[in-house]
């Protein structure tokens, strides 16, 4: 028993991944619990979004492997991962542009519904039953994470920071064991970041696994409850914020060795 | 253009609101069309349009629902045709069981063209098509055994229905128009589904629903399948149509003709196809004292709609398909009258 209750939702073991010479990610492994808000942060380049696209399929590892929930997917296709319970959003926005908001959430029902090409064109008892399916639980998701009033708008039309959560969203319809966010934050005003943030612990709340990469440090510390930092490509350090916030690697990669250890203003006073 | 997208919204609006009564008074016209004038000439007309409507329509499935570009339609429609002459007249098979046989028939062929293609899009995916086309009809021309070479196949039987000879074109008007509602009625449930929301998020954005667990490969190769299928079935009414085929009924200037349908009339969009297929016909009938000039008329025709209206004239202004041109023009628009 309490082995299952350890076992974590997401897990890489030594997850390696190589474009030609350049080490995109070098042995990392991470373990998120179910329940966790786990954020990956590092500098530009770090190799953060390389590790997502391991993660979600879109690139294959070059060495290691990925569970979800103890569930070997390191060879899977997106599609069958996303079968598999694992959501996604991307750090560009990939919306359905010019399809309706309940339109777009209706896609991410896509797995859940059975009927066939014959359902389809004879209007079984198994269409009806999808599409009313689809349809409500289509609003209620978006009851859910009160995005209602937006529900036949032209997905295009809405406003950066709704866009955003309208992907979170329809991610939300595959009903993933995780919910991957590619920079929700990123070109968002700091009141739409903070809106962002309670967006997303509430999501957290209705007891969604989250994984979030965030260049925003303010917003990770106040929503994440573990975080791995990486740099170059490498894991320099994971824990809690607190812990991330002390540690001496991520002062470096962040700030730089010189002034943090002070020799260099020394070395050019003594000159 | 403003002019004709109010024209058109005004349109839709009054088409929801009395659906049922204008679809019934649209069949009631297309029914008893051919009392009001029996000149074969006319039906001849109306057959073409019918027929090109129902092939521009299953073509406006792949290039417009799913974003795939296929060039290939006439030798989709090459294998339609060729397969019912073949089974009509050398294995003596009913006409009725020709349809689905040509169908599923066409449907594999359309399987075999997706199926290593899956990776291509755009460009690569129409050359690659187009080199479909030619093979189909290089294949009809050079098979002689079955296909008959350079002379063809002659007399392909009459079909009959019930102990009706389906031989003038009067009884091919009623043929084709049910075949144009069958396609009409089947693939608008077909679009309003899973499966058509699935082939429209593939056009909107691959990767997106790939995150969303649509399987894109197969319904993109699906998606061509089914295109096909319609197609072939529209070929295998048309060889009994025309009761002679040979390999220059299915030349690219064919499946040109139907693209171009296609354009006019607005991918994506269901009555896009038959709006398309009306004018191009109308205008052959209309330009055929000018002689091939017509086709000068056309690529012209085409080139102004590609630069003012490239969605099609039945086409939605705020979709993909109508690029970011007129998107960008309407909000510049918006932003005036504010």
């Amino acid at each position: 028993m309490i082995e299952t209750l350890k076992q974590p939702v997401l897990s890489t073991d030594h997850i390696c991944m190589y474009f030609g010479g350049l080490h995109a990610v070098e042995d990392v492994s991470l373990n998120i619990q179910k329940g966790d808000i786990y954020g990956i942060i590092g500098p530009n380049g770090a190799g953060k979004t390389t590790l997502f696209n391991a993660c979600t399929g879109f690139n294959v590892p070059t060495k290691g492997k990925v569970f979800l929930c103890g569930e070997d997917i390191t060879n899977l296709k997106p599609e069958q991962i996303a079968k598999k319970g694992m959501a996604r959003t991307f750090q560009n926005i990939k919306l359905f542009k010019y399809m309706s908001v309940l339109d777009n959430i209706k896609i991410g029902f896509h797995l859940n519904l059975k009927s066939n090409l014959v359902d389809t064109v004879l209007h079984t008892k198994q269409f009806k039953a999808d599409e009313t399916y689809a349809i409500e639980k289509g609003r209620e998701i978006l009851d859910l994470v009160g995005l209602s009033k937006y529900t036949d708008t032209k997905a295009g039309n809405l406003p950066y920071g709704v866009q955003r959560k309208v992907e979170i969203a329809r991610a939300l319809a595959i009903n993933p064991k995780i919910l991957l966010l590619d920079e929700p934050a990123a070109g968002m005003n700091p009141n739409e970041t903070q809106e962002l943030s309670v967006y997303i612990l509430k999501i957290n709340s209705l007891g969604y696994t989250v994984g979030v990469i965030e260049h925003d440090m303010k917003f990770v510390m106040n929503t994440c409850n573990r975080i791995i930092v990486l740099n170059f490509g490498q894991q320099i350090c994971e824990g809690t914020p607190h812990v991330i916030k002390t540690n001496q690697n991520v002062r470096e990669a962040y700030f730089g060795k010189g002034i943090v250890a002070g020799g260099a203003i020394n070395v050019a006073a003594e000159n | 253009m403003n002019m004709l997208a109010d024209t058109k919204k005004r349109a839709e609006m009054v088409f929801d609101k009395h659906k049922v009564l204008i679809s019934l008074l649209l069949l009631a016209f297309l029914v008893l069309l051919p009392l009001i004038s029996n000149k074969s000439y006319v039906m001849g007309v109306m057959c073409r349009i019918l027929m090109y409507a129902t092939l521009a329509g299953a073509l406006n499935i792949i290039n417009g629902y799913s974003g795939q570009t296929c060039l290939g339609v006439a030798g989709f429609f090459c294998f339609g045709a060729y397969t019912e002459a073949i089974l009509a007249t050398k294995v003596g098979l009913n006409f009725w069981l020709c349809i689905p046989l040509a169908g599923v028939i066409t449907a594999l062929v359309g399987l075999l063209v997706a199926w290593p293609t899956l990776k291509m899009s755009g460009i690569y995916l129409a050359i690659v098509t187009l080199g479909f086309s030619e093979i189909a009809r290089l294949l009809a021309l050079n098979a002689t055994p079955l296909t008959g070479g350079a002379l063809g196949i002659k007399n392909i039987p009459v079909p009959e229905f019930f102990g009706i000879v389906i031989k003038n074109s009067r009884s091919y008007y009623y043929l084709f128009l049910v075949l144009a509602i069958v396609f009409i009625f089947v693939s608008n449930r077909v679009i309003k589904s899973k499966i058509g929301r699935a082939w429209m998020s593939i056009r909107e954005d691959e990767l997106a629903s790939k995150s969303l667990g649509v399987n894109a490969s197969v319904y993109k190769a699906f998606n061509f399948m089914y295109g096909a299928f319609w197609i072939g079935v529209v070929g295998c009414v048309y060889a009994p149509y025309v009761r002679f085929i040979d390999s220059t009924y299915f030349t690219l200037d064919e499946g040109w003709n139907i693209l171009s349908m296609v354009i006019l009339g607005g991918q994506g969009t269901f009555i896009g196809p038959v709006i398309g297929s009306i004018i191009v016909n109308f205008l052959t009938e209309v330009l055929r004292p000018i002689g091939q000039w017509r086709l000068v008329a056309f690529a012209l025709l085409i080139i102004i709609m590609m630069w003012y209206r490239p969605q099609g004239l039945a086409g939605a202004t705020d979709s993909k398909l109508a690029g970011n041109k007129m998107v960008k023009k309407l909000q510049d628009r918006g932003k005036k009258h504010d």
